[in-house]
């Protein structure tokens, strides 16, 4: 599909460069993955390795949590009507879901930064356990992934308000879009690996 | 120029099994053991050195003869000697790949075998029980507690002959790596958990023990000794260390945990009364008491000490 | 900070390494200034995203690297033969060996061989750069300000000193404190943010550039093992990233991963470090087999044995590098079970290498060696390697490992596998391909006593230690016992015969410079088989005017037969080629500051150079640099001039 999207490109070469940067970011991906895999499994062996901080059954609050995970969820499909107008070449339908979905991202952060503090006030920082090192560190690399990614989509809204739809634009933003969902995958693993089996062990 | 190489080839064969007889012979520590487990290991070397000598036999003659025979600025070359576009043969490769697998399958079945009979006491002295020794590392020093005797030795241990010694195995601070090289092969001590070692004495002596792995500057000096002795004079050790070694105090031995050097000592009490390093509980036991420590170095130039190279020697 | 806590003080030879550096340095900048070649080094060379050239770039840091990791080895030798002299005290000893192996694996072996992947792996598959050239500028700038940032650790702030594994709780800040271990943790995650885009980078030219009809199993071997080695990079660098991120946020931010407080646990660190690690190793061996295979193949001028078992070979090794990494710690105290598995698939991996012994063999078979220097190296790494490869065996079985484990005996294992398997492959892959490099071959004489020299010097050196660790001598101990100086001082003249043996390399470099004839021929050696000898030298800009049709393994070898080349003057179109750019170099050099500022904690400067990298990521986000076009005339005019047309 994004190939189409491309084939339209005024150069050839700018095709083939277009679907290089979306094999190259594919890798990329893998790369994360095994970084977060890595972190998952961090967090799996220091898992109960509370030390004298609370136990995370007694400070997640499945509320909160069930939020996030719906504004992430909804941001995720927001992107992808955001991409379902970009393929039907309507700029301003692009830009408007792309500005809803960070909007989403932003409340996301907002919520994750109120948690942290909350935690933090209740005594289990990132400094008190193990255990707690673990949980900031994964829950906090996925929330500077979602950081940088409502960055990178204000950068691509300027580019397309300034260059509008073509070759290039569009495939940054696929690649954006692609990022974007990936990290509701991984938070998607959070959720279930931290928070429900945290909240119910 | 068959016939010729031939008794030399056979000539050749027996310089890796004059080389594994030089090793069985030789007073290389690790090929000179003084008990059952260094033993165990020993013969599990010697029978998979006989392997890589037969691959490295294998592998050398068929190097040289190629690259001898088909170089290419060799006399009288014959055409017929010369296939460019030769570049494959599937029984040869099967073969070639069926024999290493052979091979992997012969040294894992002794490997596994041997494995698991290293987490048990020796066979040869099952019928005493093993005696017990927490063998602590603390930066740079080794701690060595009798909780059956009540006893507790720093940087040297003795040990009866023909009975497995079960050291409990922790460190107060880094990790270390405890090992007597002719009684047997080593295992970490790390601070919150706990290993066990078997190692057994057949022969009374006097044996070096260290810190193999590395733990910063005074590592090379977490020397220790093991005297292996028969139980009657193990237990008299035992008895004078009772009745004159002095008691240690929980002040002696936290300031006994700083990183530091220190000589053989002596004492007639444990640690083991106010912590346990190999639990959770004594983990960090060093640490919070000593945490500032490690911002001096100590300066050692020459491991002053027996043994070592020094310019006194 | 007191500028005396600031660079390190009290050490003579520390006071020696900063009067060389502050020579060398205003050396350079003397005769840059004196010959008016400012402008020259920032357009041809820091600005620029030519694979060829940023392959140049990092053979000569990884060969300056290689110079440092060397006078680090031979310290240690000097100590261990004459510990009476007091050469250097426990301290400098223990920073000497981290260094050492720090600097050999992650800054001398690893960019070395990327530096070769670079030049070659494009020209062999036909292509004209990299699929993102940018990015290709930006790993060699992380590369190179990570070795610059590891490196000036030894006279500013102090070296690290907890091994080049940095076990933990050593390495942590309770017992490691002072900057030392934060150089080797940015030092490292700065230059492994290079090494993993380059592996993506490299996954994608191979997969996406390859010339018409070269289908996979048609690729040079060289390429392949580096398409198999671009796979562990993207798989196991994360790993390491993450590690040395948890290790830092411990040390600098106080959280308790690898620490005795807080329940934190310590051994996590050796899991996750070897979990890199042991994929690690195969990263620097398997493009070293891909040269061997090259040169091996070329010079007994037949096609290599066994083509599709060696791709596979390479491609099982790969999978179980990911398997094995327990067999760094058997002695940790697993239980027989885990210890076990473990012995079995380490063993296993002797099973596809020793298939790829036999294949180089059989190439060997009713061949025509010549005994060129790329293939005596080549050929050397035959029986040098099989000894470190069986010992490394004996070293997987866990039942007798727990004698050999921390001592010389696997001191020389490794040894015994890494310089037969990757010095010797740099050495003979920079021999091999240098004329394509630099338009003229290195001297065949001067070659060939540096080979022997070094050879022996490497087995005299070496061979000793295995009975030195039988005989119970624990590795990184820097004073020995009388009985060992024997062995000892045996393996130190071993030592400086390789130091020599390396001189006289450089010394080649030199003399062929100033002597050796110039190339006119693209195929230098005159048996090239594989693309890289179809382009003229010195190769253009855009490597191949034309690019050819590929319909076997040997490409140019098909090519010379049917009297082709890569010069099809009907075809010619515009190339289009990426533009010069000096963002890598810069944002690189603000991203060393950030981490240079990290290392000594001063957090708002750090926070502020990272701030710095990120403005130049926006900036390159605006770059709409679209690059240029070679045209048609200019192509002629190159390609006829390198003809001779």
């Amino acid at each position: 599909m994004s190939e189409n999207q491309l084939n339209a490109g005024p150069l050839e070469y700018r095709t083939h460069e277009g679907q290089m940067n979306i094999t190259g970011f594919w890798i990329f991906l893998a790369a994360e993955i095994a970084l977060f895999a890595t972190l998952f499994a961090t967090y799996a062996v220091l898992f109960g390795r509370t030390a004298d901080a609370p136990s995370p059954g007694e400070l997640f609050q499945p509320g909160i949590v069930l939020v996030m995970t719906f504004l992430l969820l909804t941001s995720s499909f927001t992107c992808g009507v955001a991409i379902h107008n970009m393929r039907e070449g309507t700029v301003k339908g692009l830009i408007t879901w792309l500005i809803i979905t960070i909007v989403l991202g932003l409340a996301f952060l907002g919520f994750e930064i109120y948690e942290f503090v909350h935690y933090s006030h209740e005594g289990a920082t990132m400094q008190s356990s193990s255990y707690w090192s673990a949980f900031y560190v994964l829950a906090g690399t996925h929330g500077v992934h979602v950081t940088l990614g409502i960055g990178w989509v204000i950068l691509l809204l300027i580019q397309l308000k300034q260059r509008g739809l073509t070759a290039v634009t569009s495939n940054k933003v696929f690649i954006v879009s692609l990022y974007w969902h990936f990290l509701d995958v991984i938070w998607i693993f959070i959720f279930t690996s931290v928070y429900l089996i945290g909240m119910v062990v | 120029m068959n016939q010729q190489r031939h008794p030399f080839k056979k000539w050749l064969a027996l310089v890796p099994l004059g080389f594994i007889v030089f090793l069985s012979g030789c007073e290389l520590a690790v090929l000179d053991p003084a008990g059952p487990v260094a033993q165990s290991q020993k013969d599990l070397m010697i029978y998979s050195l006989y392997f890589m000598f037969g691959i490295i036999i294998v592998v050398f003659v068929a190097f040289g003869v190629m690259v001898f025979k088909y170089r290419d600025n060799k006399p009288n070359r014959k055409d017929e000697d010369y296939k460019p576009n030769l570049h494959g043969n599937t029984l040869i490769e099967v073969v070639w790949t069926v024999i290493p697998i052979i091979i992997v399958t012969a040294l894992s079945i002794p490997t596994v075998t041997t494995l698991f009979e290293l987490e048990k006491p020796p066979e040869s002295s099952a019928d005493k029980e093993p005696l017990v020794v927490y063998a602590t590392s603390a930066d740079w020093k080794w701690f060595f507690s009798y909780p059956e005797q009540g006893i507790e030795t720093v940087n040297y241990l003795h040990i009866p002959t023909d009975r497995a010694i079960e050291f409990h195995l922790s460190s107060a601070d880094s990790m270390a790596s405890f090992w007597i090289p002719r009684l047997g092969g080593q295992k970490y001590g790390m601070a919150g958990m706990e290993n066990i070692l078997y190692l057994q004495a057949d022969v009374p002596g006097t044996y070096n023990g260290r810190n193999a792995n590395f733990n910063g500057e005074g590592f090379t000096a977490q020397t220790f000794e093991v005297q292996a002795q028969p139980q009657e004079q193990f237990d008299t050790w035992v008895q004078e260390t009772q009745e004159q070694a002095p008691e240690l105090t929980q002040d002696e031995y936290d300031s006994l945990l700083k990183p530091s050097l220190v000589e053989e000592m002596t004492f007639s009490s444990t640690h083991l009364q106010w912590v346990d390093h190999g639990t959770n509980a004594g983990r960090d036991y060093s640490i919070i008491r000593h945490r500032n420590a490690y911002d001096e170095t100590l300066h050692i130039e020459n491991v002053p000490g027996p043994g070592w190279i020094s310019e006194n020697e | 900070m007191q500028l005396d806590e600031f660079f390190v003080t009290g050490e003579p030879l520390i006071y020696g390494g900063m009067v060389a550096i502050a020579l060398v340095t205003s050396a350079i900048l003397f005769i840059l200034t004196y010959f008016k070649k400012w402008g020259w080094l920032w357009r041809e060379w820091l600005t620029t995203v030519d694979h060829k050239k940023i392959g140049i770039m990092y053979i000569l840091s990884a060969l300056a690297m290689l110079f440092r990791g060397g006078a680090d080895a031979l310290m240690m030798r000097t100590q261990l033969a004459f510990p009476n002299m007091q050469f250097l005290n426990a301290q400098h000893y223990d920073e000497i060996f981290t260094t050492h192996g720090t600097v050999m694996i992650i800054f001398m072996a690893m960019p070395f061989l990327i530096g070769l992947m670079n030049i070659i792996v494009p020209l062999q598959i036909g292509a004209r750069d990299f699929a993102f050239p940018f990015v290709n500028a930006l790993s060699f700038w992380s590369f190179f300000f990570g070795a610059m940032l590891f490196n000036i650790s030894f006279v500013i702030g102090g070296a690290p000193d907890a091994g080049w594994t940095s076990y933990t709780p050593l390495a942590g800040a309770a017992m490691s404190p002072g900057p030392g271990q934060n150089f080797y943790l940015m030092g490292l995650q700065l230059s492994g943010i290079g090494t993993l885009a380059t592996g993506i980078n490299l996954m994608v030219t191979i997969l996406k550039m390859r010339a018409p009809g070269m289908t996979l199993f048609k690729m040079p071997i060289f390429t392949w093992s580096t398409f198999i080695t671009s796979f562990i990079i993207v798989f196991a660098f994360p790993i390491l990233t993450v590690a040395l991120a948890l290790m830092t946020i411990d040390r600098i931010f106080g959280s308790q991963f690898f620490t005795l407080t807080g329940e934190g646990m310590p051994m996590m660190w050796a899991n996750l470090f070897w979990m890199w690690g042991h994929p690690e190793v195969y990263i620097v061996i398997l493009p070293a087999f891909g040269i061997f295979s090259e040169v091996i193949a070329t010079f007994a001028r037949k096609r290599l044995f066994g083509y599709n078992a060696m791709v596979w070979s390479i491609i099982l090794i790969a999978g179980l590098s990911f398997l094995v990494w327990v067999h760094h710690f058997f002695t940790m105290g697993a239980g027989a079970f885990v210890n076990s598995v473990f012995s079995i698939t380490t063993m296993l991996i002797a099973v596809p290498t020793g298939v790829k012994i036999f294949n180089w063999l059989a190439t060997l078979y009713k061949s025509r060696i010549v005994l060129t220097v790329p293939m005596l190296w080549s050929l050397a790494f035959i029986p040098s390697f099989v000894i470190g490869g069986v010992t490394g065996v004996m070293l997987g079985m866990a039942a007798t490992d727990y004698q050999y484990h921390n001592t010389y005996f696997l001191v020389s294992h490794f040894h015994y596998v890494l310089i037969p398997g990757t010095v010797f492959a740099c050495f003979a892959g920079l021999v091999y391909w240098y004329p394509k490099m630099f338009g003229h071959k290195l001297n065949e004489r001067i070659g060939k006593w540096s080979f022997w020299l070094f050879l022996i010097g490497f087995h005299v050196c070496f061979f000793p230690q295995y009975f030195l660790g039988l005989d119970g001598m624990a590795r990184r101990i820097f004073t020995i016992t009388p009985e060992w100086f024997t062995l000892n001082f045996i393996s130190t003249m071993g030592a400086f015969m390789m130091g020599l043996a390396f001189a006289i390399f450089v010394y080649c470099i030199y003399y062929s410079y100033r002597y050796s004839e110039r190339e006119i021929s693209g195929d230098a050696w005159g048996y090239g088989r594989t693309l890289e000898w179809a382009t003229p030298t010195p190769i253009p800009a855009y490597n191949f005017a034309t690019v050819p049709q590929v319909n076997t393994h040997d490409a140019f070898l098909e090519m010379k037969e049917k009297g082709k080349t890569t010069f099809d003057e009907e075809n010619l179109e515009p190339i289009h080629m990426p533009n010069n750019t000096g963002k890598p170099f810069i944002m690189m050099g603000i991203l060393f500051f950030a981490s240079f500022f990290l290392v000594f904690e001063w957090i708002t400067l750090a926070v502020i150079g990272l701030i710095g990298g990120l403005v130049m990521m926006i900036i390159r986000s605006f770059d709409y640099d679209d690059g240029h076009h070679i045209e048609v005339d200019e192509i002629k005019r190159t390609e006829r001039a390198a003809r001779g047309l």
